[in-house]
């Protein structure tokens, strides 16, 4: 089969019908269909409105705590003897994470609709706790889905929900994790479309959402993109992120899309090993297929049944991934790497050690894999990491790990 | 050859003055031979026509009950392989009752929408509702449908506006599947004062019959709806029958088959009692 050709503008997708290529789409009960053609014509609304974006711009700034640093982590571009590496500091973001940049975003147009109550699902509870904080910041009741299974792992995180004043209802269905959480979270829309808005955490689902998020998101590239060429005087050659459903890479890589000379990393969670059937590697270990609205790779067995996702770290450990990686992955654009639970798990203490940041094990993923990219782009190169998170959250499952009693 | 069975059945119906009782059940729950035994039950019980679900790991518009049983037939080793060979085996004996397929469409993207359309036809498969392909996302597994000549189904929901509903009829046939509620399966209540008017819309843009389901549990609702619509169907209170059943330790056929033969009695009962509301049929 030929190879998809490149596509000359980047910004011109999704298309109309929310797809890139393939991928995307809007694969919901008809109950929704009017409710997402609403938000898509919401969204377009406010994204061509000055003032929704001088709104949102404002509470990134005294809010979120935007702009964060581009860091030059010296001591790493030491150990790896090759390329300048900077990290992308999202993880000093109020709330710990890059989650909560979408979420800004998402309650500000939920606003706008004049919905009164939100719902989100969550994995291990980042998308939760800045889905929560927004709702108190906003003074709106929020309902946050999350697996019977990851309630007990991310006990920190629920207490934190329930100080912001959410509810956070366990769900029992199926495997009791993320994608099940998402399929009680749609049960919820489904049912109470008059008034809900679902804010979802990451660049995945029906069509809007993908590209919403991504848009949301995509002020990590663009910040990146003004640092970089401000302290370097040029573009960088690489940009590496960690990949679950994919929000933070694809904020990452959006803004430098069209700059063909920057190369893209995702980098998936092979849990285990891709050769067992514990890990959360969609594009590598996966086939096409539909999951929650959206055409992707996702992990499945023969007859199509979704099968469960495994990954040291909860905010990865999803069976699916967001539409235009699907797409970057099939055209060429994006290269995806994997790393397993134990490689992030090095690559944690590493930067703990090295650097003075204890990183969340999602971006940890992306920080095993600076090695095999400084080797890609040359020792003259210079390399943007993105720091999705930080790691207070994730001592226990370290710990645990390693056979430490906390 | 396999839409005609459809629109038999509605057309013999029309002639008797009643609407139809649709019984759903979930393939291969809670197993192959046990769902195969409640399946050859439900014409004699009472059932014109079936909704045969095909189970999916992810099924996002079921309620606990759908959700339950889809599990039960997936962990039993059922698939859509599976489930077609379920359809052949009924239709040795059975060649008149329509069975139409319900479920979502992961599991026919990965089994390839042509060879699926093509299977389905040969088995005796007459219909297809797919839960989470909206009109806009279904050109190619209509192509598909048509070419074998199985009926795409579609749904119209509370939240479907007349503009709408002209999408949603298009290139549909067979009938439409009114969803009664909006939410989830086996959850809330049909409100029956707010299903006439609606069913009667979706029957003026499509020109098809008009099926009733998300809201139907008791003898007495399924009536109600009997009166103002071509068909009631009933699912989620089906398949709890099979969990009281199996939490009982008994047999599940004999009791979901008791309690087909009393939704069926009382649709068919429905308009005898007030005569007049038969005319509501066009």
């Amino acid at each position: 089969m030929n190879a998809p050709s490149k596509p000359n503008d980047y910004s011109a997708y999704p298309d109309a019908e929310g797809r890139f290529g393939d991928y995307g789409g809007r694969y919901v009960p008809e109950t929704l269909m009017p409710l997402v053609h609403e938000l898509d014509r919401a969204y377009a609304e406010a994204k061509a409105d000055p003032a929704f974006h001088a709104e949102l711009n404002g509470h990134l700034k005294h809010f979120v705590g935007r702009p964060n640093p581009l860091y030059f982590a010296e001591r790493l571009t030491a150990h790896f003897g090759g390329p300048k590496i900077y990290f992308k500091r999202e993880e000093l973001n109020h709330t710990g994470a890059h989650k909560i940049n979408n979420c800004m975003g998402q309650i500000l147009l939920a606003k706008r609709m004049g919905r009164t109550r939100i719902i989100a699902e969550t994995g291990a509870g980042q998308h939760g706790v800045a889905t929560a904080t927004v709702c108190a910041r906003f003074g709106l009741p929020c309902v946050v889905y999350m697996g019977a299974t990851d309630v007990e792992r991310q006990k920190p995180n629920v207490f934190r929900m329930n100080l912001l004043g959410a509810e956070v209802r366990p769900v029992t269905s199926g495997a009791a994790t993320l994608k099940d959480a998402m399929n009680e979270a749609l049960r919820d829309w489904v049912t109470n479309v008059h008034d809900t808005y679902y804010l979802i955490g990451t660049a995945a689902g029906m069509h809007p959402y993908p590209a919403m998020v991504r848009d949301f998101q995509a002020v990590i590239g663009e910040e990146t993109k003004r640092q970089v060429l401000e302290i370097e005087g040029r573009l960088p050659d690489a940009v590496v992120a960690c990949v679950g459903g994919g929000s933070n890479a694809i904020g990452m890589f959006h803004p430098f899309l069209a700059d063909e000379g920057v190369r893209l990393y995702g980098v998936e969670a092979a849990g285990h090993g891709l050769d067992t059937d514990k890990h959360a590697a969609s594009l590598t270990g996966g086939r096409p297929g539909v999951l929650h609205g959206n055409k992707t790779y996702l992990l499945q067995d023969d007859d199509g049944q979704i099968q469960e996702a495994h990954s040291i770290s909860a905010g990865l450990d999803y069976p699916g991934i967001g539409p235009e990686h699907a797409w970057l992955h099939d055209i060429g654009r994006a290269s995806y790497l994997t790393c397993t639970d134990q490689e992030a798990l090095d690559a944690f203490r590493l930067c703990a050690e090295l650097e003075g940041i204890i990183p969340a094990l999602e971006s940890s993923h992306a920080i095993a894999k600076l090695g095999e990219v400084a080797k890609d782009v040359g020792k003259d190169g210079v390399v943007v990491l993105c720091l999705s998170g930080r790691g207070d959250k994730d001592i226990f499952t370290v710990a645990d790990a390693v056979g430490r009693t906390i | 050859m396999t839409k005609q069975r459809i629109d038999a059945r509605f057309a013999a119906l029309k002639a008797e003055g009643r609407a139809a009782f649709v019984a759903y059940v979930m393939a291969g729950d809670p197993d192959p031979d046990t769902a195969f035994e409640i399946l050859k039950g439900l014409p004699g019980a009472g059932a014109d026509l079936i909704e045969l679900g095909f189970p999916f790991s992810d099924p996002m518009a079921e309620g606990p009950p759908i959700q339950r049983a889809a599990q039960r037939a997936l962990a039993a080793g059922m698939t859509l392989r599976g489930v077609l060979a379920l359809v052949r085996r009924f239709r040795e004996t059975d060649g008149d009752t329509p069975i139409i397929l319900m479920g979502y469409l992961n599991p026919l993207v990965s089994y390839g929408f042509a060879a699926f359309a093509h299977d389905a036809a040969e088995a005796g498969v007459d219909g297809l509702i797919v839960v989470d392909c909206p009109p806009e996302e279904a050109d190619p597994l209509a192509d598909a449908l048509d070419t074998a000549g199985v009926s795409l189904i579609r749904l119209a929901t509370p939240t479907t506006d007349d503009d709408r509903l002209k999408v949603v009829v298009r290139r549909t046939s067979g009938f439409v599947y009114y969803v009664s509620v909006a939410g989830v399966t086996g959850v809330k209540e049909a409100d029956a004062d707010a299903v006439a008017p609606a069913v009667a819309r979706v029957r003026a843009a499509s020109g098809l019959p008009v099926a009733v389901g998300f809201g139907i549990k008791t003898p007495e609702r399924a009536a109600e709806v009997a009166r103002v619509a071509d068909a009631a169907v009933v699912g989620s209170a089906l398949v709890d029958q099979i969990a009281a059943s199996l939490a009982g330790n008994q047999p599940p056929a004999p009791k979901v088959l008791e309690s087909v033969a009393a939704l069926a009695k009382a649709v068919r009962m429905a308009r005898a009692n007030t005569a007049p509301a038969a005319g509501v049929q066009a």
